[in-house]
Formats: structure tokens, C-alpha cells, sequence
């Protein structure tokens, strides 16, 4: 009883602080192409607006193949870095995201780096 | 239907240049009889690879683009599947991504066309010409 009061306080207390545009609704999650709203922690300022590098660079394909694109995007363990971090539109991390497994079944990529 | 398709496929490290030529040219016969037709074969040479596969640490990476039909690629998959040589191999079904691609190209030329037009003639035209081009994106959007 006293975990389901509390828990649906902590988070609406914790998004009003993190959120940078005004108009988070209950959910609190902003709108794409905005500065990586909340990011987990409460970041009270801006961060400079990212802009998707496919866009900008009008990259149309992302191929399997060139790894060294594809690296960018993979963190130091091999997992896929999210687009908050990247500031990648969300149709194209959706097929960096197919190509980056792609890659990874045809050992171009590994699945899981480093100890 | 004739549909593109890329197959990259490892071939083991240790194998021969002329067994992997006759494994090649093996499976392109198998194409071309099995009605296909080979757009490119691409040897990409000796890389290291990812992770150890079959207790291998690098592999001759092999990349075959052709035009063929579902059942074809079946067929070779299977071949390959069964081919001692060859370690891993993928298909990728590429007609819709270059459908997508050419679109996207051709609709950046005309836009490039219809912002050039008016430069050259006259800035009154700019305004009707500037609508149809954000009419036709919502079109084709």
C-alpha cells in the first residue's frame, strides 16, 4: 500500500525538473528532435540541439556493409547506442538499428565486446 | 518475379584461391540456370571477423548481387548451408531499399529543378513555384 502511493509520486516530482520543454505531458516524454529531454537524471538546461547525421549528411541507405559507419554508433561493448545519445532521427536508427544486426550475423560486427 | 538480392557469404581462410574460384563459379551456373542473372560478384578479401565462428578468427568475405526469385535464393541458401567452405552467409532482399533510394533521389532532383527555374527567370514566379513543391512533397509523403 504505501509502495503504490509513493511510486506514482517519485516519478512525477523527478519530470517536472528534468524536462527542458514545457509541454511534458503525463508521460513526460518530449516530442522527437528535441534536445534529449530527460535524460535520466534531471538536466534542468538545454543540451545543444543534435541533429541526425543521415539527415544532415542526406546519407538515404544505410548498408550493412560500411562498418566504419556503423561502428559509430555501436558503444565500446558492442551495444547499440540509443538515439537520445546519438540525436539520430528515428527512421533512420530504426535502419541503423536493422543494419547494425545485420552486420553483427554476418561477424562484421560482434554481438557482445570486451570482457 | 525477378527480385534483387545481395548474399555475402565467409569462406574459410585455409581454402585455395582456385577452390574458392570453382566454388564461385559453381553457384553463379546455379544461378544462371536456375533463371537468375548475376548483376555483380564481389571478393572482398581476407578480413578478420567479429567473433570466432566454426574455430576460425578471419574469413574470406564473398559478395554476389543478383536478380532472381524467391525460390532461386531458397536453392542457394541451401547450398550454401550445405557447402563445407563456407562458414556464414547472409540474403538480403535489396529492390524495395533501391525503390526507396531512387525515389528519394528523384524527388530531390525535381525539387532542385523547380528552385533553379526561378533564379533564372524571374523572382515574381517564385511563389507559385514554391507551392507545388511543398503540395507534391505532401503528395508523395
Amino acid at each position: 500500500m504505501a509502495d503504490e502511493t509513493s511510486t506514482p509520486s517519485a516519478p512525477s516530482t523527478s519530470r517536472p525538473e528534468g524536462s527542458g520543454p514545457g509541454a511534458s505531458g503525463p508521460g513526460g516524454r518530449p516530442p522527437g528532435g528535441r534536445p534529449s529531454g530527460p535524460g535520466g537524471g534531471g538536466r534542468k538546461f538545454f543540451r545543444r540541439k543534435k541533429v541526425c547525421k543521415f539527415c544532415v549528411e542526406k546519407i538515404d541507405a544505410i548498408h550493412y556493409r560500411d562498418v566504419r559507419l556503423l561502428q559509430q554508433f555501436v558503444a565500446e561493448r558492442g551495444k547499440i547506442v540509443p538515439r537520445r545519445l546519438t540525436g539520430v532521427c528515428t527512421t533512420h536508427q530504426r535502419g541503423l538499428a536493422r543494419a547494425i544486426k545485420q552486420a553483427r550475423n554476418i561477424a562484421l560486427l560482434p554481438f557482445a565486446a570486451r570482457y | 518475379m525477378q527480385r534483387t538480392y545481395e548474399i555475402m557469404f565467409i569462406v574459410r581462410p585455409d581454402i585455395l584461391d582456385e577452390d574458392l574460384d570453382k566454388l564461385i563459379a559453381g553457384l553463379e551456373a546455379n544461378i544462371t540456370s536456375g533463371g537468375g542473372s548475376i548483376k555483380s560478384m564481389e571478393k572482398l578479401g581476407r578480413r578478420k571477423l567479429a567473433y570466432m565462428v566454426k574455430k576460425f578468427n578471419d574469413g574470406n568475405y564473398v559478395l554476389l548481387t543478383i536478380n532472381a526469385d524467391g525460390s532461386l535464393v531458397g536453392e542457394i541458401e541451401r547450398r550454401l548451408r550445405v557447402s563445407e567452405p563456407v562458414i556464414k552467409f547472409i540474403s538480403v532482399r535489396m529492390d524495395e531499399e533501391e525503390k526507396r533510394v531512387a525515389k528519394i533521389k528523384a524527388i530531390r532532383a525535381t525539387r532542385k529543378k523547380l528552385s533553379a527555374q526561378p533564379a533564372a527567370t524571374a523572382p515574381a514566379p517564385v511563389e507559385p513555384t514554391a507551392a507545388p513543391a511543398p503540395a507534391t512533397e505532401a503528395a508523395s509523403a
